[in-house]
């Protein structure tokens, strides 16, 4: 199918496709698992593309790790420094606007007044085992 | 004229010794001959001139717009502006022309300012070191400076041979290291930089300039490409710090397109004289000093409050007991926001776009692959990891509760009497860049914004200002921390140390002809911090 061939293409260029396995090197809580992997590529729109940005992350979340060190009882966790403040609100006139041409400028594909995208609905397949990083 | 403060610069314009055109002239042709240093993404030389064309004519019939009238200024690369490419020196945004100008941008051009160009920074201005950019990595001046070549040769080092072609410069600090390095080189009066962990603070250090943060709702971020909204000011950075408050003075003031503004009216920015600083608390907050802390940087932060008590001021350690855990709450927080921000970028309204149209996801999928580089997805898979359903109240809520910690720890503190807190800015002096990229990214990161990050987490003013040369003639720089909204005292503060230090102008061989003595007229006592 031609949807697949280009799919593959796509995810084969993803440079080093080197097999291994996650249990391998893994430090810490081990917990970046392949579901995770695949979950959080899912999730973000961007893959891990290595070993390496896997060993990142695990490292990165032993680092975030260190936060349950510090007592937070009856802390309310903080959104802004501002809180105590009134976000300011404007009224709902409209002042500006019109802007259609300019804005449709910056896009590669436009159509009269669309940006154009490809068809929706059609999730990021998962990855086969053989094709798989993650898989030795 | 180029090694001039702003101020200066803008008597000299007034006064008709120098004319907009011919100071912009200058400007172009110093930017030109500091190629190497790679501190520009776009120069935007017509549009530069033609505003120098305008400021011509308004000084001709006297009716200048200001003290930014006519002065050629840079902007960071992550900042709007209008019919000219914006790119965060990422591959997603090459050939982006933004088609409005953001709120700090406007301001300048409407005191008159003139945009020479876009400053290099790293992707998405994240890093500590403008070295992981698509334009490649930002040179610190000072590699190349009279003061750091000297004490190479003094120190035998192996010779440099082809000094601007050699490997061994060292990186300007980040991530607005290219603004640092265009004020630095003297290619410009003042740039724009971000600052989000200590952006715009850590490059002054590096570069010897004075590099301001200002309060969190005291400067608009509309038009600033978002990292991390709960954290991010545009930064200012300058040669000295009276420049600085000038140009605070035009961006400071709420923004009806941002929101996160204050509205409480904005006091105006001219620094009072100060003479006294008996009536003045300093405090040093004891858990700054680490052991990764540079001894050199330790002494001259020691012989810095010394300074200030033997001018009569009262100097008192303090505790910000949450310290150790700021870095980790703020790789959690900036992450978080970061996997949110970085979700606009699909290839669909602006930006790159890849040819792959299987399906919407597919197409977003691999344009943000080509897009962002490792750092950028790095961050992004980071931040979704700690906003799963199942880590939100483990990661993300409880750094949130930390972040409440850490902003309370300094109320405590100003509450308890203190004005200003003075802090090292960085841990050392600037590094080769062979040295700095051994380590990764976050790992860098992380090391290098341990003094700056927490005051973004508290959304409090912070300014570095240039200390002392190191052993090595490397610029150092101290910094200080005030109160929230308390930016002017901040300065008053700073600019006052600044005149007790003295620190001397960057001679850039091959450049010296440009390098006019800045501080000739200045007949102040002089205090070296490194006698």
């Amino acid at each position: 199918m031609a949807a697949r061939a280009v799919w593959l293409a796509f995810r084969g260029g993803l440079g080093r496709r080197q097999a291994f396995s996650t249990k391998a090197n893994v430090q810490g809580s081990g917990r970046i698992t392949v579901e995770v992997i695949e979950h959080l590529e899912r999730l973000a729109l961007v893959d891990f593309g290595s070993r390496e940005a896997v060993a990142r992350l695990e490292k990165a979340v032993a680092f975030a790790d260190r936060l349950r060190e510090v007592d937070t009882d009856g802390v309310e966790p903080m959104e802004s420094v501002l809180e105590d403040r009134c976000l300011y609100l404007r009224s709902d006139n409209v002042a500006e606007g019109n802007c259609a041409e300019e804005l449709l400028q910056n896009s590669h594909r436009v159509m009269e007044e669309y940006f154009v995208a490809p068809p929706g609905n059609i999730s990021l397949p998962k990855l086969d085992k053989q094709e798989s990083f993650l898989h030795s | 004229m180029l090694g001039r403060t702003l101020r200066e610069v803008s008597v000299a314009l007034k006064q008709g010794q120098i004319t907009p055109t011919e100071l912009c002239r200058k400007c172009l042709s110093r930017i030109q001959r500091t190629k190497f240093l790679n501190a520009y993404i776009t120069v935007s030389e017509e549009v530069a001139l033609k505003q120098a064309e305008e400021s011509e004519k308004r000084y001709k019939n006297g009716r200048s717009l200001g003290d930014l009238d006519g002065i050629p200024v840079a902007v960071k690369d992550n900042f709007s502006t209008s019919g000219i490419e914006t790119t965060c020196a990422s591959n997603m945004l090459k050939g982006y022309i933004p088609p409005f100008n953001a709120t700090v941008v406007q301001k300048l051009l409407d005191q008159g300012a003139l945009l020479l160009g876009k400053t290099n920074l790293d992707e998405f201005a994240m890093g500590s070191g403008s070295t992981d950019g698509a334009f490649g990595p930002v040179k610190n001046p000072w590699s190349f400076s009279k003061q750091y070549r000297e004490q190479k040769r003094e120190q035998r080092r192996p010779k440099l041979h082809r000094e601007r072609e050699g490997t061994d410069w060292l990186i300007a600090g980040g991530s607005s290291g290219g603004s640092a390095a265009a004020v630095s080189a003297l290619t410009c009066f003042a740039a724009l930089g971000s600052d989000t962990g200590g952006s715009t603070r850590n490059p002054a250090a590096h570069c010897g300039l004075v590099g301001f943060k200002p309060s969190y709702g005291l400067v608009s971020r509309h038009g600033l490409i978002p990292l991390v909204n709960s954290m991010d000011v545009p930064g200012i950075l300058t040669r000295c710090v009276d420049d600085t408050a000038i140009v605070l003075g035009v961006l400071a003031g709420h923004d009806p397109k941002d929101s996160t503004t204050v509205q409480d009216p904005v006091k105006p920015f001219t620094l009072p004289s100060l003479t006294d600083v008996s009536k003045l608390c300093i405090g040093i907050p004891k858990e700054y000093l680490v052991p990764e802390l540079s001894s050199e940087i330790r002494s001259l932060w020691s012989k810095a409050a010394d300074l200030f008590e033997s001018a009569g001021a009262k100097v008192i350690e303090v505790s910000l007991p949450h310290t150790s855990y700021s870095i980790v709450c703020y790789h959690v927080l900036c992450t978080s926001e970061v996997a949110s921000n970085m979700a606009r970028f699909d290839g669909l309204e602006y930006g790159h776009r890849c040819d792959v149209s299987v399906s919407t996801e597919a197409m977003y999928a691999a344009t943000r692959r080509e897009g962002f580089n490792d750092v950028v997805r790095g961050r992004i898979l980071s931040g979704n990891f700690f906003l799963l359903k199942e880590n939100y109240e483990n990661y993300f809520i409880k750094a949130q509760k930390v972040r409440r910690l850490i902003a309370n720890d300094f109320v405590n503190v100003f509450n308890s009497g203190v004005d200003i807190l003075l802090t090292p800015t960085t841990l050392s002096e600037a590094v080769p860049f062979l040295e700095f990229i051994k380590e990764d990214n976050r790992t860098r990161s992380a090391q290098d914004d341990i003094f700056t990050q927490a005051v973004n987490m508290a959304g409090l003013p912070a300014v570095s200002v240039p200390a002392a040369l190191s052993a090595q003639g490397l610029p150092v720089g101290l910094q200080f921390i005030g109160r929230a909204f308390c930016d002017q005292k901040l300065l008053t503060v700073a600019r006052w140390f600044e005149q007790q230090v003295q620190f001397p102008v960057l001679q850039l061989q091959g450049l010296m002809d440009d390098c006019s003595s800045a501080f000739e007229n200045e007949k102040l006592a002089s205090v070296s911090l490194k006698q």
